[in-house]
């Protein structure tokens, strides 16, 4: 008796009895007459524009230099009335520098979901974001961290460097590793579902502050 | 061959399905009111990319260069998520996938999963399958859980819950959170914003507590190995990272073969689906990640009548579909028939094509599906991978027509039509043949076709056919010959 596999396979080659047998996949063409990518301005104005659409979906943008950093996390922990705050295993060590009285807890592989769920933010780097939709993309290097790091605490902090910011979808695409586990970010969580309008906040973090260094 | 399963129960035929929906007049306003909000921020959202037809274009030819050579395509793809140290399963049919699930869950030793909003999984109806086995089923998405705790079925492909409102949702999670878990909150308002923060409450115990999920996937990318599941509310990356062991149910069509290939569908799937830019929330993931969520992957390949569409030249296209739903809210059958009138987990026009050629059309149900429609082809100008939903519609009541099950009238009107579309010779005869006939334009048809004109007009015949208006008023131009502009301009 055939398994299944054998079953699907000879279904779907019986299926295609009208395809050519000497066409290769590459044989059909596929005309890629599309933009690489629709913002074409000056990186300030790619940042500007990621700025603008982060904010759109109701991410909280915030701009400063790299030397401002630690005095600005230190604000916006302290508006948050932040006790405790997770971080990867590589955050920059001057991050938090500035955050006095806040307990950081480093997530060395053992910080279980149920803990996570009882502090207060987490604070991460990223590894692209995409200018023309608003999106941060995630790829859990040491100094992003495991994927539940950043989705379990309901305050996310994350810091995006100059150069890690792209125009458009098929740039980020090309600078990210498949094999990686990657999470593409754009504003807080939402849902639809009630009346096909748009609600933020349901079971990821529902606040998303998102912080452009500049060069 | 055994009955392929589309997880709804089957109603008698598609018109009397409807007319007991259309008769409802809070259904009516709860769709129309859905739909008209997410038409015109979807035509905003579309409007924003100048390269908008571009890309719907290399949606279409990329999924026509995967099936075409599907066998390739899922071997690759068997190869890079085995090589990721995930395992793949392959299933023939729902009771086949649904056993391998239930195996696998089994063999964990587990009695609940999450699950992620999955259509593949409402189609092969695998909650009630592993609540035959004692494996309970929660489902995480917001109308998905709306749709659970109403003990009801959905409607619709993006929002299953699209025809209740604030407050019929507010009463079923008053009612019936407490049954499943943690109890909706005192005094729950019907705000959107409460009730969101009442799902995040019932559901987030058993996110923590979860051993084992299932999902679907929105695309599968073959030289990777790649799963991709594209959502809003978070429920997804919690059923995708915290578990030990992970369950993806995915039809064979969902494949793309190269990463590179995303690039199209990320901005055609949000903007077509929420009108988004970007959906909150996509996750990636190839096999299996050391130390960062599950342990286990496995991979279950689902046929289940999908071959059956794949060998048909004409209907083949409608498994380029990317279940964006743009359809259903454009199809003023669908405003008027709701979801459930279509007697499957895919409602609208794309449930229409796709239903009748997944379950054949052996049923009266499926047999009616095909003429769910007034052919107005709003669904073929929005879909984002270019399915010509109206020529499958055509090409299916052809087939329905063939088998005795059409009307005695219209099996003879479509072997008319056929006669006479099948050369362009003998159209343009008729088509003359019919101008000059106006003047004896009946008020009502004759014969079988009567009853339809007692509540409709005939439709005028134009003094002059389009084929004959073109010829005179474009046939001495400059792109005589049909060719492209500017080929005959040199």
């Amino acid at each position: 008796m055939m398994g299944s596999r054998e079953l699907v396979l000879a279904r779907v080659r019986a299926a295609l009895a009208d395809v050519p047998r000497d066409e290769a996949p590459e044989d059909f063409p596929v005309d890629r007459d599309y933009l690489d990518a629709h913002a074409t301005g000056s990186p300030a104005e790619v940042a500007d524009l990621l700025a603008d659409n982060l904010a759109d979906y109701r991410a909280v943008v915030h701009r400063c230099s790299a030397a401002e950093l630690p005095g600005l996390l230190a604000r916006l922990l302290a508006e948050h009335r932040s006790g405790d705050v997770a971080v990867p295993p590589a955050l920059p060590g001057d991050w938090l520098a500035d955050s006095e009285g806040v307990r950081v807890l480093t997530d060395d592989g053992s910080l279980t979901a149920s803990r996570l769920d009882r502090v207060d933010s987490v604070v991460t780097a990223c590894a692209v974001a995409v200018a023309e939709t608003g999106t941060i993309v995630l790829d859990a290097k040491p100094d992003q961290g495991r994927r539940l790091l950043s989705l379990v605490p309901d305050h996310h902090i994350c810091v995006v460097r100059p150069e890690q910011v792209v125009a458009s979808v098929a740039q980020a695409l090309r600078r990210l590793d498949p094999s990686r586990p990657l999470t593409w970010i754009s504003g807080p969580s939402a849902t639809s579902d009630i009346e096909l309008d748009r609600v933020e906040g349901v079971h990821g973090p529902r606040t998303l502050e998102a912080v452009l260094l500049a060069d | 061959m055994t009955a392929v399963h589309l997880g709804m129960p089957a109603f008698p035929s598609f018109p009397e399905a409807a007319e007991a929906a259309t008769t409802d007049a809070q259904l009516r306003r709860n769709l129309r009111n859905a739909t008209h909000t997410i038409r015109d921020k979807r035509a905003r959202a579309v409007a924003e990319l100048s390269d908008w037809a571009g890309l719907r274009a290399a949606a279409a030819a990329i999924k026509n260069r995967t099936l075409r050579h599907l066998d390739h395509y899922l071997l690759q793809l068997e190869e890079a998520v085995t090589k990721a140290g995930g395992r793949v399963h392959w299933a023939i049919d729902a009771a086949d996938a649904n056993r391998i699930v239930a195996e696998l869950v089994k063999a964990t030793g587990e009695t609940h999963v999450v699950k992620v909003k999955s259509m593949a999984t409402q189609e092969i109806g695998l909650n009630e399958a592993l609540a035959a086995e004692g494996i309970t089923a929660y489902e995480t998405d917001l109308a998905e859980l709306i749709v659970q705790l109403g003990d009801d079925r959905p409607s619709h492909i993006l929002v299953p819950a699209i025809h209740r409102n604030r407050s019929e949702i507010r009463e079923i999670f008053v009612r019936a959170m407490g049954r499943w878990g943690r109890a909706a909150p005192d005094g729950l308002t019907d705000r959107p914003a409460d009730l969101a923060e009442a799902a995040r409450l019932h559901l987030r115990e058993k996110f923590l507590s979860a051993k084992v999920a299932v999902s679907g996937a929105n695309f599968m990318v073959a030289e990777t190995g790649t799963l991709v599941v594209v959502e809003s509310e978070g429920n997804g990356r919690m059923c995708l990272t915290l578990p030990e062991t992970l369950i993806s149910v995915v039809g064979i069509e969902k494949i793309v073969p190269t990463w590179q290939d995303l690039e199209v569908y990320l901005q055609l799937l949000p903007r077509s689906s929420t009108a988004e830019r970007m959906n909150p929330y996509t996750s990636t993931w190839t096999g299996t990640a050391e130390g960062d969520g599950p342990r286990e992957f496995h991979l279950v390949l689902l046929d289940n009548g999908r071959t059956g569409a794949l060998a048909d030249q004409v209907g083949r296209q409608a498994l380029r579909c990317i279940r964006c739903s743009a359809c259903l809210n454009v199809c003023p059958v669908y405003e008027r028939a709701g979801g459930h009138a279509y007697g499957s987990a895919y409602p609208g026009p794309i449930g229409a094509i796709l239903t009748p050629q997944l379950r054949g059309i052996t049923s009266a149900l499926d047999a009616s599906l095909p003429y769910a429609s007034s052919l107005c082809g709003a669904c073929y100008e929005v879909c984002p991978v270019a399915i010509d939903i109206p020529e499958v519609l055509v090409h299916l009541r052809e087939r329905v027509a063939e088998t005795g099950k059409g009307h005695p009238a219209e099996r003879t009107a479509m072997r008319a039509a056929r006669w006479v579309l099948e050369d362009p010779a003998r159209l343009a005869r008729a088509q003359r043949l019919a101008t000059r006939a106006r003047r004896f334009r009946p008020r009502h048809l004759p014969g079988p076709a009567a009853a339809w004109t007692d509540t409709r007009e005939v439709p005028r015949i134009p003094e002059e056919s389009f084929r004959d208006w073109w010829r005179r008023t474009q046939g001495g131009g400059p792109r005589a010959g049909g060719g492209p502009a500017g080929k005959g301009g040199r």
